[in-house]
């Protein structure tokens, strides 16, 4: 399966296990209660990387020890009205300073990518019927940003080169 | 007033390429209903009645003559020659067509104007203080960190998809003309003992379903503060704010669950460890207020003796001057309203036209600016008073001069069951019947300060629970019924109306109102107005007389 990672389209090699038995090789997510209840297991496993699927009702307290035994975090949208997600990706990289994959996942749309990369997300996991060229597209929707966030640490007032001087576009 | 420079100007663009997007996706099929729904809202676009509404943006209520034009453009072009001012200082269109939304938000663009967050769970437009600027009891003028505010949030990336809809308003004046209380953040500008001004903070006031006025979580924030401590409020009602039940998503919910001290502990301890991350430089601050400095007056103390003749001369003028125009702090200006009441139509309602001849007044009369306030009227803020005469013979050739402001017919009313697909009940015709009662604008003047609220269902767009008097539409079994409640206020000694009683059907409100207007000038003692009568002699003298016969 295909997904957009670093603003690209690359084929995916990671899978999200639910209850099914480990696999002893391969990149897997779990979720966060079967983390917790496997951890030890989990850490112990050299068969692949290890990431972890936050939904979220779940609390970033609950992980920021574990962090580190991450390659991957999956942000699942159960809906893509859900914007908990936004506030999770911001503070995963600016508080916690996650550098490993953040990825997407669940029910969400290519209209919202542009402000998932600007709170720190860099993977996007889409279902088959999306077409990913859109997605890939809607990542250069705006070239401009009032806010700092993840991607831009200041705000534009602080960014000299990119406010232009006053009165450019007077009416 | 704010003018975008090129980074301001591309972001509009882009946005508005994106909604052309958008829409294009939507029309082919390629975004169902449900995911179109909170993109197009995101943009002012509702789906109504009998056609979409779009709602547009004016940022805390300020206008340029040319945008008033672009309006006025838009209201031909697009819709049925009209366009309609709500009580958050926006303008909305009753009937543009879903494909043409795009081209009208390119032409917006054009005029600095656009609809992005007028509409959906995000920040909504900033409002203000109609007479920001020019009232003598100011701090600070609240307009820059209004724009401030609003470039913050505009397409701000975490917060776009919040539990509820989220409204901030900002009051540089100790008499409260924003409805500050009422929002969701509430901004007092306010001076520290040392001298030092910044801001008072109060959260989780709103109307709608479960009106609760604001309350204080800081008494003063330092101005280099201001983004930060909005983003530590916004985050915490993002994670924590209720998305299981619509009715209760507001942060008012999540502030009376928790409790306030709970609430503002973690907002405060949000804010400490974001504090130094995201600071309002003085540098900006300046760069904005320059935006606002004042127009070159030339102050005249002599203007008062032309304007006492005309007064002689024409008593029409003289009761104008009285109800429609407000003191300026500069000697010889005027503030004057324009009252969209008139009783030939619907409150807030304006033509084409009269839009066009509003701008032209604008340019001759007041530095070329327009403002809308919260009861539905436009202010010319800045008008010389040696040309009052003038301007108010031209308003009354427009239909714009009705003496009524703040009196019983200067009603805020929803578009109700003509418009909104919500409404349980018609809000228009009870506003048309209650101009009917004063054929007589002596009767009107006596009554004095009253201000009559009706929306036409529970949402309460038209904030009837802080009216003086509060009419709510509601449906009886398919029939129009009315709930009536006396006593709110929405400004500084803001409160909730008590209702009066059991609903009064369709064909007894406005004989109500008028019986609830008798009791009013038979019981009020002296100069008394409506509302401080209403709070001595209680409900019952009202009740009693209401439900007399029935
Ligand atoms: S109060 Fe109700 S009827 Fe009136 S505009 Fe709002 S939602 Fe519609």
């Amino acid at each position: 399966m295909q997904i957009i990672k670093d603003k690209e389209i690359i084929e995916d090699h990671w899978q999200h296990i639910a209850d099914d038995p480990i696999p002893p090789e391969g990149c897997i997510t779990v979720s966060l209660n079967r983390w917790k209840a496997e951890k030890d297991r989990l850490i112990a496993r050299d068969g692949g990387e290890i990431g972890l699927r936050v939904s979220t009702e779940d609390s970033l307290d609950e992980i920021a020890d574990d962090l580190k035994h991450f390659q991957l975090i999956a942000l699942g949208f159960p809906t893509f009205t859900d914007g908990r997600t936004f506030s999770f990706a911001r503070l995963l990289r600016e508080r916690y300073h996650f550098q490993g994959e953040l990825r997407v996942i669940g029910d969400f749309l290519p209209d919202q990518v542009f402000f998932l990369s600007r709170v720190g997300v860099n993977a996007f996991e889409f279902d088959e019927t999306t077409d990913l060229n859109d997605a890939l597209s809607a990542l250069n929707t705006f070239t401009v940003a009032y806010q700092a966030a993840a991607d831009e640490a200041e705000p534009p007032y602080r960014r000299s080169l990119s406010k232009p001087t006053e009165g450019d576009a007077s009416m | 007033m704010y003018q975008y420079n090129e980074f301001d100007q591309r972001l509009v663009n882009e946005r508005v390429a994106q909604y052309r997007d958008q829409t294009r996706r939507y029309l082919a099929g390629k975004l169902s209903d449900e995911q179109f729904r909170p993109l197009r809202l995101m943009n002012g676009l509702y789906l109504q009645r009998h056609a979409p509404m779009l709602r547009i943006a004016i940022p805390y209520g300020l206008l340029a003559s040319r945008q008033l034009r672009m309006l006025a453009h838009i209201a031909r072009t697009y819709d049925r020659g009209y366009a309609h001012f709500t009580t958050r200082q926006n303008v909305q269109f009753n009937w543009p067509k879903l494909e043409q939304v795009p081209d009208i938000l390119a032409d917006l663009a054009s005029v600095q104007m656009h609809a992005i967050q007028t509409s959906g769970n995000c920040v909504r437009n900033v409002t203000s203080d109609h007479l920001a600027g020019i009232c003598i009891d100011e701090i600070e003028d609240p307009r820059p960190y209004c724009e401030i505010i609003r470039q913050w949030s505009t397409l701000h990336p975490e917060f776009a998809y919040l539990p509820r809809k989220f409204k901030i308003a900002v009051s540089g004046a100790p008499q409260d003309r924003a409805a500050t209380k009422l929002h969701d953040i509430g901004l007092y500008l306010s001076k520290n003992e040392t001298g030092d001004i910044g801001f008072e903070v109060l959260v989780g006031g709103g109307l709608g379903r479960t009106p609760i006025i604001g309350q204080p979580i800081r008494p003063f924030l330092e101005k280099r503060h201001l983004l930060s401590y909005l983003e530590a409020i916004l985050r915490v009602y993002n994670l924590y704010g209720r998305r299981d039940n619509k009715y209760k998503a507001r942060i008012k919910i999540l502030l009376k669950e928790l409790g306030v001290e709970r609430f503002t502990e973690r907002v405060e301890k949000e804010w400490r460890q974001i504090k130094d991350l995201l600071v309002l430089d003085q540098a900006e601050i300046d760069r904005v207020e320059n935006h606002f400095s004042p127009p070159p007056y030339e102050p005249n103390v002599a203007a008062e003796e032309i304007l006492d003749v005309h007064k002689q001369h024409d008593k029409s003028f003289a009761t104008w001057l009285i109800h429609n125009t407000g003191q300026h702090k500069i000697a010889g200006y005027a503030a004057v309203f324009l009252s969209l009441k008139s009783p030939t139509a619907p409150p807030g309602d304006i033509t084409q036209q009269q839009l066009d001849a509003v701008a032209d007044l604008a340019d001759e009369f007041s530095f070329g600016q327009v403002r809308s306030t919260h009861r539905q009227n436009l202010l010319l803020a800045d008008v010389k008073k040696s040309d009052l005469y003038n301007l108010w013979q031209e308003l009354e050739a427009l239909d714009l001069a009705t003496p009524n402001v703040g009196t019983v017919t200067d009603l805020i009313c929803c578009p109700g069951l003509d418009f909104c697909s919500l409404a349980n009940a018609a809000s228009i015709s009870v506003a048309k019947g209650i101009h009917q009662l004063f054929d007589d604008f002596d009767y009107l003047h006596d009554l004095g300060d009253i201000k009559i609220n009706i929306s036409g269902c529970m949402n309460g767009c038209a904030h009837q629970s802080v009216g003086h008097i509060g009419i709510l539409g509601v449906d009886k079994k398919g029939v129009e019924w009315y709930q009536i409640t006396l006593g709110g206020s929405s400004e500084n000694d803001a409160s909730l109306g008590d209702r009066l009683g059991p609903a009064v059907p369709k064909d007894r409100v406005v004989d109500a109102i008028a019986t609830i207007l008798k009791v009013y000038t038979e019981q009020r003692m002296d100069e008394e107005s409506f509302l401080a009568a209403v709070r001595r002699i209680g409900i019952k003298p009202f009740k009693k007389q209401v439900y007399a016969n029935h």
